[in-house]
């Protein structure tokens, strides 16, 4: 009887013990990381967007800048290509791969921003100027998701790593420690496009 | 030789957290607080009747429509980008509702000779980035270009553009509103933390019956002389269970994202004339900046 009793007791406290341990947690921790993950590939799917529309508006006017606009478009369909799902987040490789290929978009436009400077004509371009505003929010939006990002993902491997939650991460969801975005390694040593500014 | 290594390993890791623990306050911001104001003049650069003009415009655009605009003067931005300060200082007030973040936010940082226009991520949509360059270049920067300039001048302007764009679609926005109103009622009639209670009346209820019955039974005879035979463990025990229900569950506080943190209600009007349009709304970097 008295064996019984304690079970009677154990049943419930098991219940607890399961759910500290991350049985619920675990899943939203993941859940928060992967929506932070589709906005921060929703703002680099906005600037993939947005850089052929900004290309064909510099074309007409800097014709001789064209090593800029090709590096630029080389560099948009580098970055396409590589893509990365929400399953692959915890593989550092592919995560690096696709950062890399992001950075070097990062890169590559940055003399592309410059050019209304040795452009007159296209600082008063309504058109390229509106592009131009929507392509530095669309940089600002992917700083902000990116921090949001490794926010989430920072809390969430804390999680599956510290106890109690570790043991319900490691035998009921196997959860792998997710990588975050790393600053910008790739874009330090992305060569410099030569791009002549006095112009 | 492994040894000293592992030293040396131990100092990298101490210099490491000493670092951190250094870089952390910086990169904590000191942000002006709105006191419940739409219009934060932190910097000075305005006079008190343009305060009070910017902030009736504010608050009858709230009122029109259930969006947020307001604006923010800073001394300093703290070495930061003014997209990134504009972006995180709309985050710290919550400026917009919760459920659209459609809230807009103007800094203006006259030491650094920058301004910013910061919308919310779901005002992107009638408040656009290019929409927002725009804006700056036409009607705020010819007047801050002035000598001496015209900030005061330059931000209603700002203002008035944002405000004449933010209130555009008025019968939609209207009725956006007050659908926004309703549910934002409906959530406070409904307490949340109803249903784990009931739960763990049940559990306790369950518990207790089969211990009555038990302690009824044959061998033993209640211990703890108080009529029911629960041990006072499990009374405890069900007490705090209870606690955690109705503070709205297990596992934790999630990681303390920016949505929906305001506990704060809008469009209600929470008394003392206080500006309603901090209800949670969050941002995401989107909007448009200048320098001059």
């Amino acid at each position: 009887m008295s064996l019984l009793r304690r079970f009677g007791l154990l049943a419930p406290l098991a219940a607890f013990g399961l759910a500290g341990c991350g049985l619920n947690s675990v899943p939203t921790a993941e859940e928060d990381v992967n929506a932070k993950w589709a906005n921060l590939q929703a703002d680099y799917q906005r600037r993939a967007d947005l850089i052929p529309n900004l290309v064909a508006t510099v074309k007409g006017y800097a014709k001789q800048e064209s090593n800029v606009l090709i590096a630029v478009t080389q560099a948009r369909a580098d970055a396409t290509k590589v893509t990365l799902n929400a399953n692959d987040l915890s593989d550092p490789a592919k995560v690096k791969a696709f950062n890399e290929a992001q950075g070097r978009l990062t890169q590559a436009i940055i003399p592309l921003q410059r050019l209304q400077e040795a452009y007159p004509d296209l600082k008063s371009n309504t058109n390229f100027l509106a592009l131009q505003d929507q392509l530095e929010g669309t940089e600002n939006r992917i700083r902000a998701a990116r921090q949001d990002y490794n926010e989430s993902v920072q809390a969430y491997n804390t999680r599956i790593r510290t106890f109690p939650d570790a043991i319900g991460a490691k035998i009921f969801y196997g959860a792998k420690p997710k990588v975050p975005f790393e600053a910008a390694a790739a874009a330090q040593d992305a060569p410099t496009v030569n791009f002549n500014t006095s112009g | 030789m492994a040894i000293q290594k592992r030293l040396l390993d131990c100092f990298a890791a101490l210099a490491m957290s000493l670092l951190l623990l250094f870089a952390s306050p910086a990169a904590a911001q000191t942000f002006p607080e709105n006191k419940g104001s739409p219009v934060v003049d932190q910097a000075g650069i305005l006079r008190p009747e343009q305060v009070m003009d910017l902030k009736s415009k504010s608050e009858a655009l709230l009122a029109q429509s259930g969006r947020a605009f307001a604006v923010a003067t800073v001394k300093s931005l703290e070495g930061r980008d003014v997209d990134d300060y504009a972006y995180r200082l709309g985050r710290y007030w919550k400026l917009g509702s919760a459920k659209n973040d459609d809230g807009v936010l103007l800094l203006v940082a006259p030491n650094e000779r920058k301004v910013a226009i910061a919308t919310g991520y779901g005002a992107g949509a009638y408040m656009t980035d290019a929409m927002s360059g725009i804006i700056i270049r036409e009607a705020i920067l010819p007047r801050f270009k002035q000598n001496p300039p015209d900030y005061g001048g330059g931000i209603e302007a700002g203002a008035d553009a944002i405000i004449k764009q933010m209130s555009l679609p008025p019968g939609e926005a209207q009725k956006t509103a007050a659908k926004a109103d309703q549910v934002q009622k409906s959530k406070r009639n409904q307490s949340p933390g109803f249903l784990p209670v009931i739960f763990w009346v049940f559990v306790i209820g369950f518990i207790i019956l089969s211990f009555a019955r038990r302690a009824g039974g044959r061998r033993y005879r209640p211990r703890y002389s108080s009529g029911s035979g629960i041990s006072p463990w499990v009374v405890l025990w069900g007490l705090n269970e209870l606690n955690r229900g109705s503070r709205g569950g297990w596992g934790g506080g999630s990681s303390g994202g920016s949505w929906g943190g305001g506990g704060s209600s809008w469009g209600g009007g929470g008394g003392g004339g206080s500006f309603g349009g901090f209800g949670g709304g969050s941002f995401g970097g989107g909007g448009a900046s200048g320098s001059w």
